[in-house]
């Protein structure tokens, strides 16, 4: 989601159930994304189990294991009987493990598809070049 | 808390409509009950709630039989096609009933309900429509309070919108006062994401109890030209194939190893899953 948008009422992440990748790693990833693009700021306290569960028809075990994981990761935090919040150093955290993973996720497969379309190093350069222009001309950063 | 079948058979003469289920069903958990028409579903739940007789075999909640268990049978719900209301009874009667013989029902939840749904409690029960007929049951099911509840065909007529306003309400009254809830129909995709559990029954058997996680990861499709894809597939547990023209895709059990050049690996859902391991 564009940290220029405002979230579309509650719904703040689209979940993928034909997606191969579990629904309890897309909660993660949604609120990752929502606390990224600043829809869930730092210290501030979330949706609760029962609101993801009702909103996106899951299995409440579901979104508590998605949410665990991040409580594990020190991205979250529980406040015993009030809920789930932001922690204070939420943002650096995961613009620290999502720099890490970047390479995997996005460069493998980028130069596995350059190369099944014979695009050289140079055109890849070129194209990227080409997208950080076209993101800054709309954008206007 | 539970409820376990041992060794439950059902015989009409010579179809033998189930042969020995042993299962047990936790409370304060979601299970999917999957099957085929004719697999068995109804007829293990019918037991269960005492509106059948095993031929052999034994269910029990809490170690006591559920036979003729009054005090048993009042912790759980079923809803099913069938309906025991008298025909002249008006819908609002027919909840005050059901009230009376649940201890824990939440009137005042099933007047929300009513008017979330839209469900005119004027009416006579005979005179609803069969989407109707679905939901003033649903809203019996969600307000009785009982701690378990088991929905065969829950969602049977109902529209869209309904359906989404019921699994929503179905997991808000959940969360609210965990319950052991069993999801029997064959909308698989619908409740895929709802169910913890998924129990697949197969003539008369159960073919799968597992995690829906547990059960997703156990197979994945390979698909790609039918060469390569007979090549890859060779010595593995091929549960099913597609093919058009010399495009194949086949659904295997077994861990999935390295990536091979020119095939595309995906997972299984839960539907293709159930169809591949149900087909004859």
């Amino acid at each position: 989601m564009a940290g220029t948008e405002a979230p579309a009422e509650r719904r703040i992440m689209q979940l993928d159930f034909n997606s191969e990748k579990p629904i309890f790693l897309q909660i993660a990833e949604g609120i990752e994304d929502a606390i990224l693009s600043g829809a869930f700021a730092e210290g501030e306290q979330i949706p609760s189990i029962t609101e993801f569960s009702v909103t996106y028809t899951i299995n409440p075990a579901t979104a508590l294991k998605g949410i665990n994981l991040l409580v594990d990761q020190g991205i979250l935090f529980k406040k015993r009987g009030i809920g789930m919040f932001v922690s204070e150093n939420a943002l650096d955290t995961l613009r620290a493990k999502r720099r890490q993973s970047f390479y995997d996720t996005y460069i493998t497969g980028l130069v596995e598809e350059a190369r099944r379309l014979a695009l050289t190093k140079e055109d890849v350069e070129a194209l990227i070049g080409q997208g950080f222009e076209e993101r800054r001309s709309n954008h206007g950063n | 808390m539970a409820i376990e079948i041992k060794g439950l058979t059902k015989h009409y003469g010579n179809v033998q409509a189930l042969r020995g289920i042993d299962l047990t069903l936790e409370p304060g958990k979601i299970y999917g009950l999957l099957g085929r028409n004719g697999a068995g579903k109804t007829t293990m739940l019918n037991i269960l709630t005492g509106r059948q007789f095993a031929t052999a075999g034994t269910v029990s909640m809490d170690g006591a039989p559920i036979a003729e268990n009054d005090e048993a049978l009042r912790q759980i719900y079923m809803l099913s096609e069938a309906t025991y209301y008298p025909e002249s009874m008006k819908v609002r009667e027919a909840i005050k009933w059901s009230a009376a013989f649940y201890p824990d029902f939440d009137s005042s939840y099933a007047d929300e309900l009513t008017g979330r749904f839209g469900l005119n409690v004027n009416s006579r029960v005979s005179a609803l429509s069969t989407g109707y007929n679905t939901i003033f049951k649903l809203i019996v099911a969600l307000a009785c309070g009982a701690p378990y509840l088991f929905l065969d065909e829950p969602v049977l007529g109902l529209d869209a919108n309904h359906r989404d306003l019921f699994y929503k309400s179905l997991i808000q009254r959940y969360s609210d006062k965990p319950c052991c809830v069993v999801l029997s129909t064959h909308l698989v995709e619908e409740v895929s994401t709802l169910v913890e559990d998924v129990v697949i029954i197969h003539q008369g058997s159960i073919l799968k109890h597992q995690t829906r996680e547990e059960l997703l990861a156990q197979g994945y499709t390979v698909t790609g030209s039918a060469a390569k894809v007979d090549a890859y597939a060779a010595g593995k547990n091929v549960i099913g194939t597609d093919a058009i023209g010399g495009l194949k895709t086949v659904y295997i059990l077994g861990q999935r190893g390295e990536g091979a050049e020119g095939l595309e690996f995906t997972g299984l859902d839960l539907q293709r899953l159930f169809v591949q391991l149900t087909n004859d």
